[in-house]
């Protein structure tokens, strides 16, 4: 669990970072939205004292960051960043291996390791070991460039941005990426964006900061359906809100018993995927199936109706 | 490559059997006899002059790396304009002044040369290393600063490495100019490649000053190219572009 008490860095006169409190859960995924200049990367590299606060602590399982030198306590913490920051004079495997290096891990550890992390990645060691960064494209220098980040098993992992420098193609299936391998390593990311979508998409709770304070910090649902204030309902978007809601929602929870025509979604798909179905196909109901047999329907009018309850 | 080994071969040719040349320098002696310089060895000038330019560069590489890497820590920062004024100083002093200063002080010989030398060295190496130390990549210096890598660390590991071929391409720069500055060296009685072209001088001797200027000129040539190639080396990885796609 990872404490965040009242912190504060003041520039002069100004607070880039305003008393902004929150725990972030372990196992999950936090993002961290707002325009430029709302103090969310400075919150970030809080956490790992790139930037040191002006008062309020960190604490990480309970223990307060500043008790450790800042060298040793980034590398219990991995960092990504956008635009990778790999080393351009290293391998690959170099590269990924910096973080176990420097804590002192043995060779052969060292290198199962990033053969681990690159096959998780979808890369093939063997291929890809020895090639320098610059022999990737932008999508496999990102992924080493995560890879490396979570190389030593940090008990957290910060990005900044991590997808800030892809295509939109690239970039959504690098978030679904980095869903499935946060999902299966258990992983605690904290995650800073200006996208709204990337976080609604990726965060098991979002952070909404303006002007250095948190404005809100909810799970995706209520962000959307419930926002705060005026800024966090403009930053989703008035009319992208209820396409953003039925996204977070699958279609499992609003299946119900009944016959449909055409072809089936599954129960894990949202609700947005079966509106679209409904909407292309001109039918008022889709079938929904889970390992391969159908168990029901969902239907144009209870999603209408799931949309309308959010006041 | 062919050319390469050419010129080898004619440098070692000149240096190690100059008496086989005679038919080249001829036309431009006053007699037969004048043509080769022969009151020294050509190999042990050529050696001496080589030593005096290595160990005044090795000397001005070490200094100006130095003084480039205290000047990019926040410790060395205020000391950035000074050291930049110092070292230009250096560069616009005439090698010809500086050896008429240091003859008192050091008396005749290699010194006043070395002290030449490493003055006249130390801007290049240190123009470059500066400009390589602070333009190197933020995004890269960030990702080691978050990932734990100390001071120390990010230098020998990261800083450096990356700064390597702008320095390198500095201390070319140095090594050239001190081989040619170190035939100076000879009219305070240093024993470099100088002293055929100024025995040629004093004597009217065209074949002397060819010879010597000759030899300077191949070595220049050869060590230059020696250089560029592991320039390029370290270079060669890091800057290919995105060539094969993953299947």
């Amino acid at each position: 669990m990872i404490e965040i008490d009242h912190i504060t860095k003041t520039y002069g006169d100004i607070n880039a970072v305003d008393a902004v409190s929150m725990v972030i859960e372990t196992g999950t995924i936090t993002v961290v939205v707002g325009t430029s200049g709302s103090g969310k990367t400075t919150l970030l590299r809080m956490i790992n004292r790139l930037v040191e606060p002006t008062s309020g602590e960190v604490r990480i399982n309970g223990e307060p960051t500043h008790a450790v030198a800042p060298y040793l306590l980034r590398r219990r913490i991995g960092y990504a960043i956008q635009g990778h920051g790999l080393f351009p004079h290293q391998t690959v495997a170099r590269n990924i291996a910096s973080v176990p290096r420097l804590l002192d891990w043995p060779t052969d550890k060292i290198n199962a390791r990033v053969d681990e992390l690159l096959s998780l990645f979808g890369m093939d060691p063997a291929e890809f070991r020895d090639r320098y960064p610059q022999e990737l494209s932008g999508g496999q220098q990102q992924r080493v460039g995560v890879a490396r980040a979570l190389a030593s098993r940090p008990d957290l992992l910060l990005m900044d941005e991590p997808f800030g420098a892809l295509d939109p193609i690239i970039r959504a299936r690098a978030q679904d990426d980095l869903k499935e391998i946060q999902r299966k390593l258990g992983s605690t990311i904290v995650l800073v964006t200006h996208d709204m979508d990337e976080a609604i998409r990726l965060g098991d709770r979002v952070g909404v900061m303006d002007g250095g304070k948190l404005v809100q910090y909810a799970p995706p649902e209520d962000i959307v359906e419930r926002p705060a204030s005026g800024f966090v309902a403009n930053m989703v978007g008035d009319a992208e809100r209820p396409m953003r809601l039925l996204s977070l929602i699958p279609v499992g929870d609003l299946t119900e018993d009944g016959a449909a025509e055409g072809a089936m979604l599954p129960d894990t798909a949202s609700l947005r995927d079966a509106l679209s179905a409904c909407l292309w196909t001109g039918r008022d109901a889709v079938p929904v199936e889970r390992d391969g047999a159908q168990i029901g329907r969902v239907t144009l009018a209870a999603i209408r109706h799931r949309v309308g309850q959010h006041a | 490559m062919i050319l390469r080994l050419a010129l080898l071969g004619l440098l070692l040719g000149l240096v190690l059997r100059p008496h086989a040349f005679v038919w080249m320098f001829e036309p431009f002696a006053p007699d037969r006899s004048t043509a080769i310089y022969d009151r020294a060895s050509l190999l042990s000038l050529s050696l001496n002059h080589l030593a005096l330019v290595a160990a005044a560069s090795l000397a001005a590489t070490i200094v100006a790396v130095a003084l480039a890497i205290f000047v990019t820590r926040p410790a060395g920062a205020p000391f950035r304009p000074l050291s930049r004024t110092i070292t230009n100083i250096g560069q616009s002093f005439p090698p010809v002044a500086v050896l008429a200063l240091a003859v008192p002080a050091l008396g005749f010989g290699a010194r006043p040369t070395l002290v030449a030398l490493f003055l006249y060295g130390l801007l290049p190496i240190f123009e470059n290393a500066l400009t390589a130390l602070s333009t190197l990549p933020p995004r890269t210096m960030e990702a080691a600063r978050g990932m734990g890598l100390n001071r120390w660390q990010r230098l020998a590991q990261v800083e450096l490495p990356l700064a390597a071929p702008v320095i390198l391409a500095g201390i070319r720069v140095s090594v050239m100019i001190a081989l040619g500055t170190a035939t100076i060296g000879s009219t305070v009685a240093a024993r470099t490649l100088g002293e055929p072209i100024i025995a040629g001088l004093l004597t009217n001797n065209t074949a002397f000053v060819l010879q010597g200027g000759l030899i300077v000129g191949l070595f220049a040539v050869l060590i230059y190219d020696a250089f560029v190639q592991i320039e390029n080396r370290l270079l060669d990885r890091r800057r290919k572009p995105v060539a094969r796609k993953v299947a």
